[in-house]
Formats: C-alpha cells, structure tokens, sequence
C-alpha cells in the first residue's frame, strides 16, 4: 500500500467516523442526565438536514441551518414534555420501547412532510466535485467541515457541563436524581434541556453531513444503530470517548475494506463490540465503577 | 332443516362471489396493485402508486374502459415480501382482483409469483429480474427492460470506447446482486475484465474507502449497480477522490432526481434506459413519442415533480392490464390473461410490447438507449 493510499484509508475512516460520533454524542447527552438510550437520536439527525434543506430554498444557508437546529431542538423538548416525562416510572426496557416508537413517528412524519426523495444540501465551501489534496491523498472540503463542527461541540459540551452552573446540574441529575431534586435543581428543567441540546446537536449534525451523505426520510435508523455501536463501545455518558470510538470504529472499517472484500466491514466491527462488551463491559474509555452505578 | 338452508346459503353467496371475481354487481373492473410506496424502496413505489392513480382517475373521467369504470385498490408492501404475500392473497380472494399491478421489487415479485400462477390471476410486475419471465409463467408479465439488456448495453459501449479493464460495484440488494451476475456473466463475450467486483450496504453515506480500493487496480472505468441513495454519492466520492475514469452505472438511475443529488459530480455518467427520460428530444416519428410526452407531461403538472422510469413501468403495466381489459373476449382473469398475451406493438413508455407465449416482458435490446448526464440534464450518448 502506498503511502498516498494509507492517508486516503485514514480521511475514509474519520469522515465515517465523525459521522457515527455526531450521533453517539447525542446518545452520551441523554444518557447522562436520564438513563435513557434515546433511539430517535438518528431521526434528529435526519430532521436537521431536511428542514435546513427545505429553508435553503429561500433563505441562505447559515440562517436555515440555524433554523433547522433551532426548530430540532425545540421537537426534542416537545417529545420529552409529552412522551418521556409521562414514562419515566416505567423500566429501562419499557423507555426504549417508547423512544423506537417516537423514531418511527417521526420518520412517518418525515415521509408525510417531505416525502420519498432524497435531497442534498449544497456544499458549505466548493462543490460536488472539489477536494483539498492533503500529502497526495484528497478530501472534500465538507470533511474538514465534519471534522471542524464535531471539535467545536464536544469541546463546547465538555466546558458547559464541567465549568456552568446549567452543566453542573445537569450531570448532578444523572448522578442521582433525587438528591439533585433536594438541594434545589429542576431536574425536569434539566431532562428537557438534555433532550433539546441533544436533538440541537442531532440536527447540526445532520446539516454538516449532509452535502456528503445525502438525507433521507429512512436514514435515522442506521445511524442510530452505528451512533449506539460506537456510544457502548466508547463507553456510555462520555462524549469525548464517544469521538474517540467513532473514529477508531470508522478507521478500523475503512482499513478492513482495504484487505477484505467489503461485505466483512460490519462483521468485523460487530465482532470488536463484542469482544469489548465481554471483556471491558463499560466501554473502552468508560469507567466501570460508574456503569456499575446505572440500572442499565 | 333451516340450518341446512343457512349452509346452502353462505355457500351460495360464497360461489356467487367467486364467480363475480373481478366484477361487482355495479360491473366495475377491479385492478389490484401491490407497491412500495413507503419503506426503502418508496423511491419505485412511490411514483408508481402516483402514476396508477392518475392514469386510473382519467380512464375513469374519459367513460371508462368499453363504460365499466376501472376500480382500483393499491396496497402498500413498503418492499416487504412477507406483506406482498398476504396482500396478494387479499386482493385475490376478498377483493377479487381481477389482475394485478407490481409489485415493485424482483424479491416481492418472486414471493408472488407461484401463488398469482395457481390462483390463475394475471400479474404484471413491475421490477425488473430476469427470473419473473424466465422461466414462463402463464400467468405472470413484467414491464421493465430485462437486466441482461442493460449489461448487454454497457459493454457495448465499453466496446467503442475502447474500455478493457473494469471495476464493478454493486449494492448488497436484489437488484445490485442480480446486476452484478449479469456483469460477470456477460464481460468475456465483450472481451473485458473485471479486474475488482465489491459488494458494498446498502444504506453507505460514504464509499471513498471502496473506491480507493477500486483506484488503486488502475481500472478503466466503473460500473456502479445500486440504488439510491449510493448511486448519487459513488460519483460524488469518485470525484472527490480524483477518479477520472467514466463512471457506468444500471437503469436505476433513470431520476433526474439522483442527478441532482449528485450535482456536479454526475456530469459525464453514462447509463442505460428507457426513452421516456428524453422524450421531448426524440424524433417525432418515434412511434413511443405521443405516449412518452403525454404522460411525461400529465404527470408533472398533476404532482409537479420530475417523472422517473419506475412510475413509467407502472404505466405500462396499467395500459397494458387496460388495454387487455378492452379486448378481452370475456371479462375475467382467464380472459384478462388471454387478451395480454396476444398485446403487440404495443407503444410504452419502456418500449414496443410484443408479447409472446414465450416471451412476458416482449421488449427487445433496442427499448433501451445509453444516455449520458450532460449539463445536468438526460442526453442521447452519441
């Protein structure tokens, strides 16, 4: 293998990569301040990129992506005041019931508004057919993008929940709830703000990707299914382990299509979650001392 | 006694009804469609439900077929074989369909195709594998152009282009895998080589690591086999990646949709297809021209979005059912069945129908054409 190839391996990995991350990141969110794993999670995805895309047709693209973001965010405050705040006595098992039918509601929804054509948001610099050459090896400029948006968030999200107040609360609610309830926060409040910076960061998400990856009314369940992959494989409530695990599950693919045929991508990824949950059941960067702590 | 009479009455109503099959006291024509509107092959289903629809509603208004209006009942598979089974079994014997439309994938087709041949109920399907019409069924035809014409069609181009070493790539589908045979079937009689042939899912949002694979065999040329929504980000990736080769891809991509979900990238594809996509560019002595603007045109206004090759094979199959229902001798499956086979000349939008005993699909080599994506826009390959 050349070395222009090796490199052209290695940006294959991290554009996947940073795509299943954009949708692990929003499972960390939920999961830190409820204990749900939010199955809809790649639905926000898909919703971001077709309201941006259906903005962009009469407005530039910045302000309907700022839209589109704005208006996920609100769907996922409205899900949670009106399906998860009702459940939350039910068990682990009976919340992801609800949260697979709220992404099947809402990928019917989709199909309703925007029906069964795939749509493409331009590209935020260049085009269809540009690349930045990089030792050799090309990337499209909307990778760099990816890359840009994702460092952007989590190290957003690190310094909001380590260093505000809002933060604060909002990781003392997933660490016990009723004693967080005591000493004055809204957990609420803060369950429905987890919801809507997660279906926010969901549909930015979307909206970067999009120009790469297309959007589709159906797309929302693979995703979810990868983002989950590389949230239990990272280890759940870390967002920065849930980038970690997403570029390594992208490169470990990406080298895996370069020596065997490509129907073995997802065995192989399949095959290491597996043998990570059977020996480091919390994760790869995830602390067993704090999974033990959750009834998940 | 009056329980014997109660029997002999269900049973009376029970054998009126099958009798009737098709027909209602009202004499309505009852047609049954199966299609994938929604589910991952809404992208077949959906302009085919549209397509049925219209075309039914202005039969309809124009009096009918021979005055018995066309009552019709769609029912949505979502492309899922299991569902296919029980709505085909439905229409048949509830409804009392006396033919059926679709469905929109080989894979449902197949499910259905034994149970529509031993209800002896004419079925003209939609989806495109050669196996539907090969082996014969009595009872079962298919509009769309057969895949091995399509293979046929791209190494013949190949051919004059002078293209030797190839690369193929095909969606892990039906439809990908069935083209994929084709191609390695049919390359040693053009003289080419597939030097690389991969499988990739179905649902990839990016492929720049398969194409750096194919990159690196130096090929000539690739062939992508999918549908959506990899065959609008293969060009993309291939570009990006700074691949000069042409790109071939199947009659899947017959949407000007996918062109423009590819943008820039899609200049210079090259594909085979039906005339229908540059309809308004043919001669006007083409005997297929009248239909193709006719119904090119009534569909754009009515649901005001591009027409695709796929509602086109719903057309056919419904004006072909129509026209069947018109000259039938008499007017049940038999007869319904009886009056398809002997179709001929008949002007679709994927070709001239000439169906034989023999023959289901009756479409030859020349229903398809290669185009060639050019300023954004379907042209003829020259």
């Amino acid at each position: 293998m050349s070395g222009e190839q090796f490199l052209q391996y290695i940006f294959a990995g991290i554009t996947v990569g940073s795509i299943y991350a954009f949708v692990a990141i929003g499972y960390n969110i939920i999961y830190n301040t409820t204990g749900i794993i939010n199955f809809a999670q790649g639905e926000f995805v898909m919703l971001g990129g077709m309201i941006a895309y259906t903005f962009s047709g009469f407005m530039p693209l910045l302000p309907a992506i700022v839209s589109a973001v704005l208006i996920t965010a609100l769907v996922g405050g409205i899900i949670e005041n009106v399906f998860i705040r009702r459940m939350r006595k039910t068990s682990v098992m009976g919340m992801i019931v609800i949260t697979i039918g709220i992404s099947i509601l809402l990928r019917e929804a989709a199909l309703y508004i925007w029906d069964e054509q795939i749509r493409a948001l331009s590209f935020f610099t260049g085009s269809e057919v540009s690349s930045v050459n990089i030792f050799g090896a090309r990337i499209s400029p909307q990778v760099l993008w990816v890359l840009g948006v994702t460092v952007v968030i989590v190290s957003g999200l690190f310094f909001f929940l380590k260093y505000t107040l809002t933060g604060q609360a909002m990781r003392a609610c997933s660490e016990n709830p009723r004693a967080a309830k005591l000493c004055g926060i809204r957990t609420d409040k803060m369950v429905n703000l987890s919801f809507m910076l997660s279906a926010g960061i969901g549909a930015l998400g979307g909206c970067v990707v999009s120009p790469l990856t297309q959007t589709h009314y159906a797309m929302g369940s693979d995703l979810a299914i990868k983002g989950f992959t590389v949230a239990i494989l990272g280890g759940l409530g870390n967002p920065i382990a849930a980038v970690a695990a997403g570029l390594l599950l992208g490169l470990i693919e990406a080298f895996s299509i370069s020596i065997l045929p490509m129907a073995f991508k997802d065995v192989i990824a399949i095959v290491i979650l597996l043998v990570i949950l059977v020996a480091k059941p919390s994760g790869l960067f995830g602390s067993s001392q704090a999974s033990s702590l959750k009834d998940y | 006694m009056k329980k014997i009479g109660t029997v002999l009455l269900i049973i009376g109503l029970f054998a009126s009804s099958v009798f009737a099959a098709g027909q209602n006291d009202e004499g309505t024509i009852k047609v049954g469609a199966i299609l994938a509107v929604t589910g991952g092959a809404s992208f077949l289903g959906a302009p085919e439900a549209k397509t049925i629809e219209m075309v039914v509603e202005d039969i309809n208004a124009a009096g009918g077929v021979n005055g018995k209006m066309i009552e019709l009942i769609i029912k949505d598979s979502a492309a899922n074989p299991e569902k296919a089974i029980s709505f085909a079994k439905q229409l048949i014997e509830e409804d009392n369909v006396i033919a059926i439309v679709g469905p929109s994938t080989s894979g449902e087709t197949m499910q259905i195709k034994d149970l529509c041949q031993s209800y002896k109920v004419p079925l003209v399907s939609c989806a495109a594998a050669e196996a539907i019409v090969d082996p014969v069924a009595s009872y079962v035809f298919k509009t769309p152009q057969k895949d091995n014409y399509v293979a046929e069609w791209i190494y013949t181009t190949m051919n004059s282009m002078g293209i030797k070493k190839i690369g193929v790539i095909a969606a892990n589908t039906g439809f990908g895998n069935a083209g994929k045979g084709q191609l390695e079937k049919y390359a040693p009689d053009f003289g080419i080589e597939i030097v690389i042939a991969e499988t990739y899912d179905k649902a990839s949002t990016d492929l720049t690591a398969l194409l750096t694979k194919v990159k690196a065999q130096n090929v000539e040329a690739v062939v992508n086999w999918s549908i959506v929504p990899a065959q609008s980000i293969v060009p993309k990736n291939m570009k990006q990646l700074g691949m000069e080769v042409p790109l071939f891809q199947s009659h899947g991509f017959g949407n000007i949709k996918y062109v423009e979900a590819a943008g820039e990238a899609a200049e210079g594809i090259i594909f085979p297809a039906g005339r229908l996509l540059i309809a308004e560019k043919l001669a006007d002595n083409d005997p297929q021209k009248k239909n193709l603007v006719a119904y090119k045109s009534a569909y754009e206004t009515k649901y005001n979005e591009a027409v695709s090759t796929f509602g086109g094979h719903a057309y056919d199959a419904i004006m072909l059912v129509i026209e069947a229902a018109g000259n039938a001798k008499t007017l049940d499956r038999a007869g319904i069945r009886d009056a398809l086979e002997a179709i001929s000349g008949f002007p679709g939008t994927g070709g001239i129908f000439n169906f034989t005993p023999s023959d289901h699909n009756g479409l030859g080599m020349d229903s398809l054409e290669m185009l060639i994506v050019k300023n954004g826009q379907f042209d003829r390959l020259k």
